[in-house]
């Protein structure tokens, strides 16, 4: 694989860690299974790629595809909360729905962002050698994420949101607001998500309806192969593992598509994701991937 | 003081299924009174802690705890008001939280919670000199995830998590029930110290009668949802287990004697 090929995938992993972090949030933090970030990553990158060609600052854009993708985790969680829906099924209707959306607010299956101003190219000017820019961008984006997010998860409100993924009645007992801290928690992950696809239309030079399908997938394959990778029991290892197994994913699979002998081609991308969770399911020895925390 | 006020409760309603588990109980308790209740199983001793929590609505009537009506807030609305222990250690202790997490979250009980780190210096130093007090020697495993404890460890922690921040009323729902006899015997001497030292107001649920008439100074017998014997005073210090099992049976017949439990 050429350098440019790897750092290629490096970009990607660390956005895609962006998205871990959000999985890691609903599946594991509230134990809630949470399928909307298929949709809301095509949302996000959707409402960045369409104000972006309005002329907007790509910083406002990328802020408010964050603003979007945490409305669609609100609906999901107020589907859940307020109409009674089982959470999966919560999820996955909000995620078809944002497909229409989608479509609707790009007016059509796609817009490029072709010669447009993105957050890449505002940071042209520092003088970083080309294959070296996008990756060191998005190393950096990363890192200020997860420290804010890692602080948070050891907040007194992200504390109270963790006790309510794990035992929410001990947790109402203790003064936990349970409900609210649903719906923080989904609009952060969702928000993760939507932030994860602003940034890959912007590095891709477009936005799809198409590229969020399989991100959930993506996310779990992050944070159950991260986990088996680093075997860490503390809460600032098991965030940093999702972030690492997103980079590792996508090494994998640039590997693969790039091993001529084994003539796989792009759409093949789907069934080595889905070798890949299991192996990594198999290896985490837990076969559900919907719990916080490890066996002791 | 709690003032349960003609509160019914039933579960669901309007089905063939529909089951009374209150029916218009009524109940004053004032401040700094220790009360036991005692029952059969399915006779609504759990519901009533429920009730007063608020982790169940109410059918009819009212929940008030010291002079405020409570009965529509819920269960995270009344936790400044009130604390619980529950039967299950599991139950009241987050497992995937560390010791010291678990002791936070309490400490935030009643309170705002921000952004500010759950865990700083003066807070651990509080827990450590909290949980010394238990003789366990639990403050020297703060970090340690409390589902490595063992369940009379864990129970003796959430009895510290109840207490840790000031309330007006105490709930314990058999909180001994899971545990073998000796370490029964020291939370339950724990919990008479915290209920004495604080002047506590609370409501312990027991499957014991010899636990029902040991502690505290009030004890009420629920059957059927509904409350059939209150004593106190000096009715309750010359009342024997003996005396109590015979009342148990002339109130509800030969029913109830095949319930283990009740001569334990």
């Amino acid at each position: 694989m050429s350098l440019v090929a790897f750092l290629g995938a490096i970009e990607t992993g660390l956005i895609f860690g962006l998205v871990a972090l959000g999985v890691f949030l609903s599946f594991r933090v509230l134990n809630f299974p949470d399928l909307t970030v298929d949709g809301s990553f095509a949302f996000g990158a959707a409402v960045t790629a369409v104000l972006i060609v309005k002329g907007w600052n790509p910083y406002a854009a990328t802020g408010m595809a964050i603003a979007a993708g945490s409305c669609a985790g609100l609906i999901t969680a107020t589907l859940h909360l307020r109409l009674r829906v089982l959470n999966l099924l919560a999820s996955i209707l909000t995620m078809i729905a944002l497909y229409s959306v989608n479509i609707r607010v790009m007016a059509g299956p796609t817009v490029p962002l072709l010669g447009q101003r993105t957050v890449l190219s505002s940071v042209e000017h520092l003088g970083v050698p080309n294959p070296w820019l996008a990756p060191l961008f998005f190393l950096a984006v990363s890192s200020v994420v997860w420290v804010i997010y890692a602080w948070f998860l050891h907040s007194e409100t992200g504390l109270a949101m963790r006790a309510t993924g794990a035992n929410p009645v001990m947790a109402r007992a203790n003064g936990v607001r349970t409900e609210r801290l649903v719906l923080a928690g989904l609009a952060i992950s969702n928000g993760l998500a939507a932030f994860g696809g602003s940034l890959l239309a912007q590095l891709q030079g477009a936005a799809d309806v198409t590229m969020g399908i399989g991100t959930i997938i993506v996310g779990l394959a992050a944070v159950i192969g991260g986990a088996a990778l680093i075997p860490a029991r503390s809460l600032v290892g098991l965030t940093l593992a999702c972030v690492f197994g997103a980079i590792v994913y996508h090494v994998i699979v640039a590997l693969a598509l790039n091993a001529t002998t084994l003539g796989l081609t792009a759409s093949d991308v789907n069934i080595v994701t889905a070798a890949l969770v299991c192996v990594a399911l198999a290896f985490s020895g837990t076969a559900t991937g919907a719990r916080q925390g490890k066996k002791p | 003081m709690i003032k349960v006020d003609r509160v019914s409760v039933v579960f669901n309603a309007g089905t063939a299924l529909e089951n009374r588990v209150l029916s218009d109980l009524s109940i004053e308790i004032p401040s700094g009174q220790f009360v036991t209740v005692i029952g059969s199983n399915g006779a609504g001793k759990s519901t009533l802690l429920n009730v007063i929590a608020g982790e169940l609505p109410v059918a009819s009537g009212r929940v008030v705890i010291s002079e405020q009506d409570v009965t529509p807030l819920p269960a995270s609305e009344r936790s400044a008001l009130v604390a619980r222990v529950f039967q299950d250690p599991r139950a009241g202790t987050c497992e995937v939280l560390t010791v010291e997490e678990n002791l936070a979250l309490a400490a935030s009980r009643g309170g705002p919670r921000g952004l500010r780190l759950a865990l700083n210096a003066g807070r651990r130093q509080r827990f450590r000199t909290a949980l010394q007090r238990l003789g366990l020697g639990l403050e020297h495993r703060l970090g340690d995830q409390i589902g490595l404890l063992s369940g009379g460890q864990r129970q003796a922690t959430s009895l510290l998590m109840a207490s840790l921040e000031p309330m007006q009323i105490l709930l314990l729902d058999e909180h001994v029930a899971a545990l073998d006899p000796r370490t029964a015997g020291f939370v339950l001497d724990l919990t008479r110290r915290i209920i004495e030292e604080q002047k506590l107001t609370a409501l312990m649920v027991t499957h014991s009668m010899r636990h029902a008439l040991a502690l505290g100074e009030r004890t009420l017998m629920l059957h059927e949802g509904r409350i059939v014997l209150d004593i106190t005073g000096e009715e309750r210090r010359r009342m024997t287990v003996a005396d109590l099992i015979a009342r148990f049976r002339t109130q509800h017949g030969a029913e109830l004697d095949s319930d283990s439990l009740l001569l334990s």
